[in-house]
């Protein structure tokens, strides 16, 4: 059916994100990272997918969250960008949801900065929102480095994002 | 082949296309033998044939347009075989237009399945022109039939077809022709074609099994089973060989790219009425596909360049007293792992004096800077982005695709380029680039609980230092750490503190260290120490690129995947020592690069050596440009027609006085005044000429940035570039490249003629 879509979903900081479930490659447990040095801080490390190197990005960092306990290791989904095969660390992966096109809304006014500039749009669902996440710009290099740079710490920000959290109350 | 018309496109279309394509090129080789000499009927008949074979074909696929240019060619083409016509300039030029315009309609063939509409009428009428008066009653007949009176025999027992290796079209490649054996290769018997695709995917896996491979090794000396022992040793060796054969499929001949430039420097010198001879040395030299593709422009445009710029237009040569005909030389060879490229013409040379003004002109650099370049340096400039001195723009240069491309793409794929230049001599460029990038020996090191790969080629030696020889091997001061490597000072780098993973250690803390690993590298002609906490081993490794999140990350050439499988980074050694502001400033890229950040113009950050001189004066230099510090006793001293000098390595050094120097006199050190009893010298000039600077005291050595835009003094002296502060005292800058030159002639040693160290004993 073409008014239905289906997303790979996951959580992180406890909010519901899905992507598009074509642009997945593969959902993997959390790997042996190697961390490069200098890189922009979303950057977490290089991960061996079967011999093909694969840049890991947070995406708690990506979305200007705080870092997560160090002990809880990260998931990975895996998706296809025209550059190669990109990760994107997540604390939890979900089950790939079907969902109707008409539970479908723009995303809040309210949202922050980077929660408008990722965040395509929002599915009501039956007791959570699935925020569905705009994956192109969420592992595009350039506004990487500006989310970084807009972090108050400038590496590893750790500012609690109001609005976002508003929204899961 | 790409796009959906080429996979409809008929069988016999496609073998039409690789077919010609190779025709085509070697058209363009023959016919410029032939215009060398025209009387050569071999080449003649040669080029007959193929243009009569492209033309029956296409008659027959129903190409129309394209058979009546093919046709006119070749009407035209049977004059002159014969001997209606002699071979001119003229007829030349419309036979290569010919093959363009052939080559063109087959483009047009490949991606859209027709010969096109361009409209080539012009060239036809030009083509029937050239076969003077009764063009209309030959052209009819001018067909096969007068092919009878081919020279056949020659054709027959020795086509050219099979004697020269088969230039490829866009996306086929051979068998690297073996002619090694001096044999000559049949035309179906040797050679298989095989798509690039394939080839890159082998590769690939090629790739993943030596990953493989040094997996499993891993497991060796762990496993106490002869068998498997047995078994991976040979799977080392199959993996090892069978690496090094995928490799070859890869490699092609210099030659495949140099074949198109006597054309292209033909139709050049012709347009600019010049004359250019092109000769090659090293064609057979082999490079990774890969690397070929990466060079071809670069090559193409220095070519130009050279042909446009350097060669001057005939008057001007034999006024000269040079002959009238430039000579454009190629020449390429293997060393040491490496393929060297020069390109050298023997024309003008680069008018330094004009682009010291442009750059000037164009603000690429201050005049401070302008005024004391090296010609090195100032040649060097060339390479700059926004430089061109072209002073109108020709179709040829100037389109603002300036050399500053040529050397992106060279360092791009791990090459160097530099240029000589000798003023009414000509130009020289050297292009030093790797023999292939997929797989190289490298160097582990481990830094911060990390491991990384340095590739081979950068790297000296190792050098690990323990116990006393921490304390006596590190220096300096204000942080900036050097190392007394056989008394030569190099400057050390820590990794750890370049990459950020923790403060580092400055020279102090790195003295205190129980045992220090320093890995000795090169990058750009200059000699640094990266200190390392652990040196492991050198491997194989297979070279993945970054993503796009880490392409601006300078100090990485990329990553590969070790033996656990886990990923390395692969430092990028020249990347590594700009950070480090090892290379770099002053001394090395001329020009700040745009963006440089803080470092803007004038200020830069250096090493720099203070001494004092006998008068007092208290004097800097960057440490980089002095080989080595030497302390002499006067008793080695000995007196030489008019100065002094010191046996030094084998040879003679000559001790200068920088005073004498800057004063305009002969600079020759005029001996110790006092009862001294050592002389502190410092060596200048690594290479061949050594001299020794005497000075009076050593101060320190110290690491800062240098404002060079204090500098008040106009009426300095040359080879002072200025004064600075530096530990609350004035400091004279020293240009020690422009006191040498300034210095040049009178700084000949009497010795030179014959042998110094028999001369200086006398």
């Amino acid at each position: 059916m073409s008014d239905t879509r289906q997303f790979c979903t996951f959580r992180v900081q406890g909010f519901f994100f899905g992507v598009d479930v074509r642009r997945v490659q593969e959902v993997l447990r959390n790997q042996e990272m190697t961390r490069v040095p200098l890189a922009p801080p979303i950057v977490r490390g290089l991960i061996n997918l079967r011999g093909q190197i694969v840049t890991a990005i947070d995406l708690r960092r990506r979305l200007a969250l705080p870092d997560g306990a160090a002990e809880r290791l990260p998931m990975n989904v895996i998706v296809r960008s025209d550059d190669g095969a990109v990760s994107l660390l997540v604390d939890e992966i979900g089950e790939v949801l079907t969902v109707a096109n008409d539970a479908s809304e723009a995303p809040p006014d309210t949202l922050n900065d980077v929660g408008r500039e990722l965040i395509a749009g929002v599915f009501k669902l039956p007791g959570s929102l699935l925020l569905v996440l705009d994956t192109d710009k969420a592992i595009a290099p350039a506004t990487g480095w500006r989310a970084g740079a807009l972090a108050p710490t400038g590496r590893g920000p750790t500012h609690e994002n109001p609005k976002l959290n508003k929204e899961e109350d | 082949m790409s796009g959906s018309a080429a996979d409809e496109m008929d069988e016999l279309v496609k073998e039409f296309l690789v077919e010609s394509h190779e025709n085509l090129d070697r058209l363009d080789r023959e016919l410029l033998t032939l215009e060398q000499n025209p009387a050569s009927r071999d080449s003649l008949a040669s080029i007959f044939r193929t243009i009569h074979t492209i033309k029956g074909t296409c008659g027959f696929l129903g190409f129309s347009k394209l058979e009546a240019v093919a046709h006119a060619g070749e009407s035209l083409l049977s004059r002159l075989r014969d001997g209606a016509l002699t071979f001119s300039a003229p007829i030349a030029t419309a036979l290569l237009r010919t093959v363009d315009a052939i080559r063109e309609m087959l483009a047009e063939v490949e991606q859209k399945g027709s010969d096109g509409d361009h409209d080539y009428a012009a060239l036809v009428v030009l083509l029937q022109q050239l076969q003077g008066e009764e063009s209309g009653g030959k052209e009819n007949d001018a067909a096969p039939v007068p092919r009878l009176d081919l020279p056949a025999p020659p054709v027959l027992s020795a086509p050219p077809v099979l004697a020269a290796p088969p230039v490829l079209a866009a996306d086929v490649i051979p068998h690297p022709p073996d002619l090694a054996d001096g044999r000559t290769p049949g035309v179906s018997d040797g050679y298989v074609r095989v798509d690039v695709g394939l080839l890159d995917r082998l590769m690939n896996l090629v790739g993943e099994l030596v990953l493989a491979r040094n997996q499993v090794l891993q497991f060796v000396p762990t496993v106490e089973d002869h068998a498997f022992t047995g078994t991976t040793q040979r799977l080392n060796l199959i993996t090892t060989e069978l690496q090094s054969s995928v490799m070859k499929t890869r490699m092609q001949p210099i030659g495949n790219v140099w074949d198109k430039t006597p054309r292209i420097v033909r139709d050049l010198a012709l347009a600019l009425g010049k004359r250019v001879r092109v000769e090659m040395e090293g064609k057979e030299t082999e490079l990774d596909k890969t690397i070929i593709e990466a060079i071809k422009d670069p090559l193409t445009h220095i070519v130009r360049n050279c042909v446009d710029h350097g060669v001057e237009p005939p008057e001007a040569r034999t006024a000269r007293g040079k002959p009238a005909e430039g000579r454009l030389f190629l020449r390429a060879f293997h060393e040491g792992g490496q393929v060297n490229i020069e390109i050298s013409d023997d024309g003008a040379g680069l008018n330094l004096d004009r682009i010291r003004s442009k750059a000037l002109e164009r603000g690429l650099i201050t005049g401070e800077q302008a005024g004391r370049m090296g010609d090195r340096e100032l040649a060097e400039l060339v390479f700059l982005p926004g430089f061109s001195t072209a002073e109108k723009v020709s179709n040829v240069s100037g389109r603002g695709v300036g050399m500053d491309v040529v050397k992106t793409n060279i360092e791009r794929i791990g090459g160097v380029v530099d240029l000589t230049t000798r003023p009414g001599h000509g130009t020289t460029f050297r292009i030093k680039i790797p023999l292939t990038l997929a797989i190289i020996p490298a160097l582990i090191v481990s830094s911060g609980g990390d491991r990384y790969a340095i590739p081979q080629v950068s790297l000296l030696e190792l050098v690990r230092l323990h116990g006393t020889q921490v304390r006596a091997g590190i220096e300096s001061v204000h942080g900036a750490a050097v190392c007394r490597l056989r008394g030569t000072l190099l400057p050390l780098v820590d990794l750890n503190r370049e990459l950020g993973l923790d403060e580092g250690a400055n020279a102090a803390a790195l003295a205190k260290r129980e045992a220090i690993n320093i890995v000795v590298l090169q990058a750009d002609n200059r000699r640094f120490g990266l200190v390392v906490d652990d040196i492991n081993d050198t491997e194989e490794i297979v070279v993945k690129s970054l993503g796009k999140h880490l392409k601006g990350v300078p100090a990485f050439a990329g990553a590969t995947i070790m033996g656990d499988g886990r990923v390395a980074l692969i430092l990028d050694v020249l990347g590594l020592a700009l950070r480090a502001k090892v290379v770099g400033g002053a001394s090395d890229r001329t020009a700040p690069r745009a963006g440089a950040g803080s470092d803007g113009a004038g200020v830069h950050r250096t090493t720099l050596l203070l001494f004092t001189l006998a008068s007092g004066r208290r004097m800097a230099v960057p440490l980089s440009m002095l080989a080595r510090l030497e302390v002499f006793d006067t008793t080695q001293v000995e007196p030489m027609a008019d100065g002094h000098v010191v046996q030094y390595r084998g040879d003679v050094l000559p001790l200068v006085d920088i005073e004498g120097l800057l004063q305009m006199g002969r600079g020759m050190w005029k001996g110790a005044d006092r009862a001294a009893e050592q002389v502190h010298v410092l060596v200048h000039g690594t290479g061949q000429r050594p001299v020794g600077l005497v000075v009076r005291r050593i101060v320190d050595i110290i690491d800062q940035s240098v404002d060079l835009r204090m500098n008040r003094g106009e009426s300095r002296e040359p080879g002072i570039r200025g004064c600075v502060i530096i530990e609350g005292r004035v400091t004279e800058l020293l240009d020690l490249d422009a006191l040498m030159r300034a210095a040049g002639a009178r700084l000949s040693m009497p010795g030179e003629t014959t042998s110094p160290a028999v001369e200086a004993r006398t």
